[in-house]
C-alpha cells in the first residue's frame, strides 16, 4: 500500500488529525449534554462489551495493518534471512562517519544493507530528504551489530545524520551546525532515467 | 464586606488564614508552591528551546543557542517538569488525600516535610549541574554517555547524579509515607488485616467479585477495605517506587565511573553492555510513563467523577480489575522505546513492544469510559472549573494514548522514533493537557479543603486560564508534532530555522500555555495573599495530621505514632 515513508506519514497525518478533530468534537459535544437541562437521547448506544472489542480491534489491528501496509516491517524481521544487493559498513566514532564511498551509490528498486558500528557512544543512523522528511532511521549502539536493510523504493539524493543525541560534541561550538550531517550521503538512482539511458 | 484596594488584596489575600491551616494544610501547601513554582520554570525552559528551533532570527541572547547551553536546557527540562513540578504537586496530593479517604492521620508530617525539601533541593542541584557545568547527558542518560568526561566535567556530573539522587530518596520517602499510612491499623482499618488490605490495594477482590458475578457465587467483598481512588494510588505507588530504584541503580553507576575518574582509574566504559543498560533503564523510567502516570491518573479521574457527581462510580469492580491489569502492563511494555535499535530481540519487539503495549488502549480506554459514563448519568451538571478541567485532562489523554500507541510499531517507528512527534503528539499533550488539566481539576476540588474554604480572587481568571491553558497545550502539541512528521528530530539542535513555520506556531501557542501560568498564578497569590503565602511557610499551630475527623484516630500498637 505505501512504498515510501513519505507515503506513510501523509496518510499518518490526514488519519490522525480527522481522529483528533473527532475525539475533540465528541468530548465537547459531551460536556455541553451534560449541562443541559432536558436529556438528550444518546446518538448511540455503546455496548461495554462492543467498546471494549473496538479498543482491542484498534490495538491489534493496527499491527496488522501496518504489517500488510508498510513494506520495510516484514523486510525488518525477517531481513538476517534476505540477501542484499548492495552491503555497506559505516562506522561512526568521535561524531565523524567513515563512509565506504561517497556517495554511497546504487539504483532505485534495489535491496540495501547497511551495518553501521560505533566505537564509542549511542548514535542514530538517519537518512533525509532535500525537503528534511526522514526515509528511515535506526539506532546505533557501541559495540553492537547495528544494521538495517532498506528497499529503495524511490530515488533522489539523501542526506545523513545521527538521530540520537549523542553530546554537544556534535555540534559546532560557534554556530550550532551540525557537524555529523553529510550532505548528499547517499544518491539513488532513478530506474526511469537508467531506462531511458 | 469591605472591598479591599488591589494592594491590600495581594498582601492578606481574600480570606485566607494561615494560622489555622493544620501541619496536614500546610505541608501539603508547601509542596503545590514548589511545584507552581518549577512549572513556570519548566515553561519557560520550553520556550526558549522553541525560540532557539525557530532559526537565527529568535530574539533570544545567543549564550540560548548555543549547543552546551541548548542541551542543558534539554537535559534539566524533563527533571523540573516531571520530578520538581509533577511528583510535587501528585505527592502533595495523595499524602493529603490518603489521610482524607482513609479517615487516618498521615503516618509522619515531618517526613512530608522532608519529601518535598529533599526534591525541591535534588531539583534545583541537577538544574544548577545543567546550568553552571553544561551537564548534558539528557534523561535518557544513554550509556556511555553520562560517563563521557570528554565532553563533561567531573563537577557537573557529580552535581546532576546527587540532586536526581536527592529526587529518589524523596520519592521513596513519600512512598514509605503512603504505604505506613495505608497498612496502619487503626480507626477503620483497626480489625483489617494486612492481607486483606494487600488484596485490596492490588484491586484483587474486584476481579473476584467479577469472577464471583460471572459464577453466580455472592460478593467477594461487599465492603473493600480500600476506596477505589487510595487503590490506584496503591497500586502506582508500586511503579514510583521501583523506578526510584532503577533511577538510583542508573545513578550509582555513573557516580562510580565519575568517582574513579577523579580519583585517576579510567575504566572501560563499555564493560557494561549499552542495549542491556538501555533495557534496564527503559524498563525502569516506563514506569513513570506508562505505569504510574496512568494508573493515578486512572484513579483521579474516578475520585474527580464520584466528587463532582455525588455518585457511585460506575462499574466499580471492572476499574479495580483494570488497576490490576494495568500491573501487569505498565512492566512489560518498555521494549516499545527500543523498536529502533536493532540488536533488540524482534520477539521482545514484537510481544513487549506492540502486542502489550496496546493493552493501554484497553486500560486507559476503561477509565475514559468509566469516568464518562459516571457523569453521564448524573446529568444535568454544572460546568464548573473542576468538571471541564476533568474533561480537558480526558481530551489530553484522548489524545496522546493513542498517538504513543500508533507509534509503538514497528512499521511507524522507524519513521517517527525520536521525532517531535513523540515529544509533543504523545508525552507532552499527555502531560501539559491530560495530567495538569486532571490535576487543576484535583486541585479546584481540594481547594477548599485544603484552605478552609478560602474564597478564590477571581472565577474570571480561573476561566481565562482554563481557555488559555487548553488551547495553547494542543495547539504547541499539535503544531510541534507535525514537525515531527516532517522529519524534526526532539534532540537536535536547529540553527537554520528548518522548520520555523512549525516552530513559530508551536511558539505561538506554546506562549500561552506560559501565560496561562502567570494567570494562575496571580489568581491564585491574590487568594492567599503574599503574607499567607510566606505563613504557609511557617511551623503550624494545630499538629493534626489527618483531615475531617472529629477527633484523630488512636495509633496502631505495632506502628509509630503520627508525628509533625
Amino acid at each position: 500500500m505505501f512504498q515510501t515513508s513519505l507515503e506513510l506519514l501523509r496518510f499518518h497525518w490526514a488519519a490522525y488529525s480527522i481522529y483528533a478533530l473527532l475525539i475533540i468534537s465528541i468530548i465537547a459535544w459531551f460536556g455541553y449534554n451534560l449541562t443541559r437541562k432536558e436529556k438528550v437521547k444518546s446518538i448511540v448506544r455503546i455496548p461495554f462489551y462492543g467498546y471494549i472489542a473496538f479498543l482491542v480491534a484498534g490495538g491489534v489491528g493496527h499491527h496488522i495493518f501496518t504489517y500488510n501496509a508498510i513494506p520495510w516491517v516484514a523486510e525488518d524481521i525477517m531481513r538476517h534471512d534476505i540477501k542484499a544487493d548492495h552491503e555497506y559498513d559505516i562506522t561512526v566514532a568521535k561524531h565523524q562517519w567513515k563512509l565506504p564511498e561517497k556517495p554511497i551509490h546504487f539504483k532505485e528498486g534495489e535491496k540495501v544493507r547497511f551495518n553501521v558500528r560505533s566505537e564509542d557512544l549511542t548514535y542514530g543512523f538517519g537518512l533525509f530528504r532535500k525537503d528534511g522528511t526522514m526515509v528511515l532511521q535506526m539506532q546505533v549502539l557501541p559495540k553492537h551489530r547495528n544494521d538495517i536493510l532498506w528497499t529503495f523504493n524511490e530515488c533522489g539524493t539523501f542526506d545523513l545524520t545521527s538521530t540520537e543525541y549523542s553530546g554537544p560534541a556534535q555540534y559546532d561550538h560557534e554556530t550550532g551546525r551540525d557537524k555529523m550531517l553529510i550532505k548528499d550521503a547517499v544518491v539513488v538512482d532513478c530506474k526511469q532515467k537508467l531506462a531511458q539511458k | 464586606m469591605e472591598k479591599k484596594s488591589f494592594v491590600q488584596t495581594l498582601i492578606h489575600g481574600t480570606d485566607f488564614d494561615h494560622t489555622q491551616l493544620s501541619a496536614l494544610q500546610k505541608v501539603t501547601l508547601r509542596a503545590v508552591v514548589m511545584s507552581f513554582l518549577f512549572f513556570g520554570l519548566v515553561a519557560i525552559e520550553g520556550m526558549i528551546m522553541r525560540m532557539v528551533e525557530t532559526g537565527p532570527s529568535n530574539p533570544l541572547p545567543k549564550m540560548f543557542n548555543h549547543p552546551n547551553h541548548f542541551f542543558s536546557i534539554m537535559t534539566v527540562h524533563p527533571i523540573v517538569g516531571i520530578f520538581g513540578s509533577t511528583y510535587q504537586l501528585v505527592f502533595a496530593a495523595f499524602m493529603f488525600l490518603v489521610p482524607y479517604l482513609t479517615k487516618k492521620p498521615l503516618y509522619s508530617v515531618k517526613l512530608a516535610n522532608a519529601v518535598w525539601i529533599l526534591i525541591t533541593v535534588g531539583t534545583a542541584l541537577a538544574w544548577i549541574a545543567g546550568f553552571i557545568w553544561h551537564y548534558a547527558p539528557l534523561y535518557t542518560l544513554y550509556w556511555p554517555l553520562p560517563a563521557d568526561l570528554e565532553q563533561f566535567k567531573l563537577i557537573g556530573g557529580f552535581v546532576f547524579v546527587i540532586g536526581v539522587a536527592l529526587i529518589m530518596i524523596g520519592t521513596i520517602g513519600f512512598i514509605y509515607n503512603i504505604y505506613a499510612t495505608i497498612f496502619a491499623r487503626t480507626g477503620v482499618h483497626k480489625n483489617k488485616t494486612t492481607k486483606e488490605l494487600l488484596i485490596s490495594g492490588f484491586g484483587i477482590d474486584g476481579l473476584m467479585n467479577l469472577i464471583h458475578k460471572l459464577t453466580g457465587k455472592p460478593p467477594y467483598s461487599k465492603e473493600p477495605a480500600l476506596s477505589l481512588p487510595v487503590v490506584a494510588i496503591f497500586r502506582g505507588t508500586v511503579d514510583t517506587f521501583l523506578d526510584a530504584l532503577v533511577i538510583l541503580g542508573a545513578g550509582i553507576l555513573v557516580l562510580v565511573y565519575l568517582i574513579a575518574d577523579a580519583g585517576g582509574v579510567t575504566w572501560d566504559v563499555h564493560t557494561v553492555d549499552s542495549l542491556l543498560y538501555k533495557n534496564f533503564f527503559w524498563w525502569g523510567l516506563d514506569l513513570v510513563a506508562d505505569g504510574l502516570v496512568l494508573i493515578y491518573v486512572a484513579g483521579s479521574w474516578y475520585l474527580l467523577a464520584t466528587i463532582i457527581t455525588g455518585q457511585k462510580l460506575f462499574m466499580e469492580n471492572v476499574a479495580r480489575a483494570a488497576l490490576l491489569l494495568e500491573l501487569v502492563v505498565s512492566w512489560m511494555v518498555w521494549s516499545h522505546h527500543l523498536l529502533a535499535d536493532q540488536p533488540q530481540p524482534e520477539m521482545m519487539k514484537l510481544i513487549s513492544g506492540e502486542m502489550v503495549t496496546a493493552f493501554e488502549l484497553l486500560t486507559q480506554g476503561l477509565a475514559l469510559f468509566i469516568t464518562l459514563v459516571t457523569l453521564w448519568k448524573a446529568r444535568p451538571l454544572k460546568m464548573s472549573p473542576e468538571l471541564a478541567y476533568l474533561l480537558g485532562g480526558l481530551v489530553g489523554f484522548g489524545l496522546a494514548v493513542p498517538a504513543g500507541i500508533i507509534q509503538a510499531d514497528m512499521g511507524m517507528n522507524r519513521v517517527l522514533h525520536n521525532t517531535q512527534w513523540i515529544s509533543f503528539a504523545h508525552f507532552h499533550i499527555a502531560l501539559i493537557v491530560g495530567l495538569y488539566m486532571t490535576l487543576y481539576s484535583a486541585l479546584y476540588v481540594l481547594w477548599p479543603l485544603v484552605t478552609n474554604n478560602t474564597t478564590l480572587f477571581s472565577k474570571k481568571l480561573t476561566w481565562t486560564h482554563f481557555w488559555l491553558y487548553l488551547i495553547g497545550g494542543v495547539g504547541m502539541g499539535a503544531f510541534a508534532g507535525m514537525a515531527g512528521l516532517d522529519g524534526m528530530l526532539r534532540r537536535h539542535l536547529y540553527v537554520n530555522g528548518e522548520f520555523n513555520t512549525w516552530m513559530i506556531l508551536a511558539a505561538l501557542f506554546g506562549s500561552m500555555v506560559l501565560i496561562a501560568w502567570f494567570v494562575f498564578l496571580f489568581n491564585i497569590v491574590m487568594s492567599v495573599g503574599l503574607k499567607g503565602l510566606v505563613g504557609i511557610f511557617l511551623p503550624a499551630k494545630d499538629n493534626v495530621a489527618s483531615y475531617g475527623l472529629d477527633e484523630e484516630p488512636e495509633a496502631a500498637p505495632e506502628t509509630v505514632p503520627a508525628q509533625q
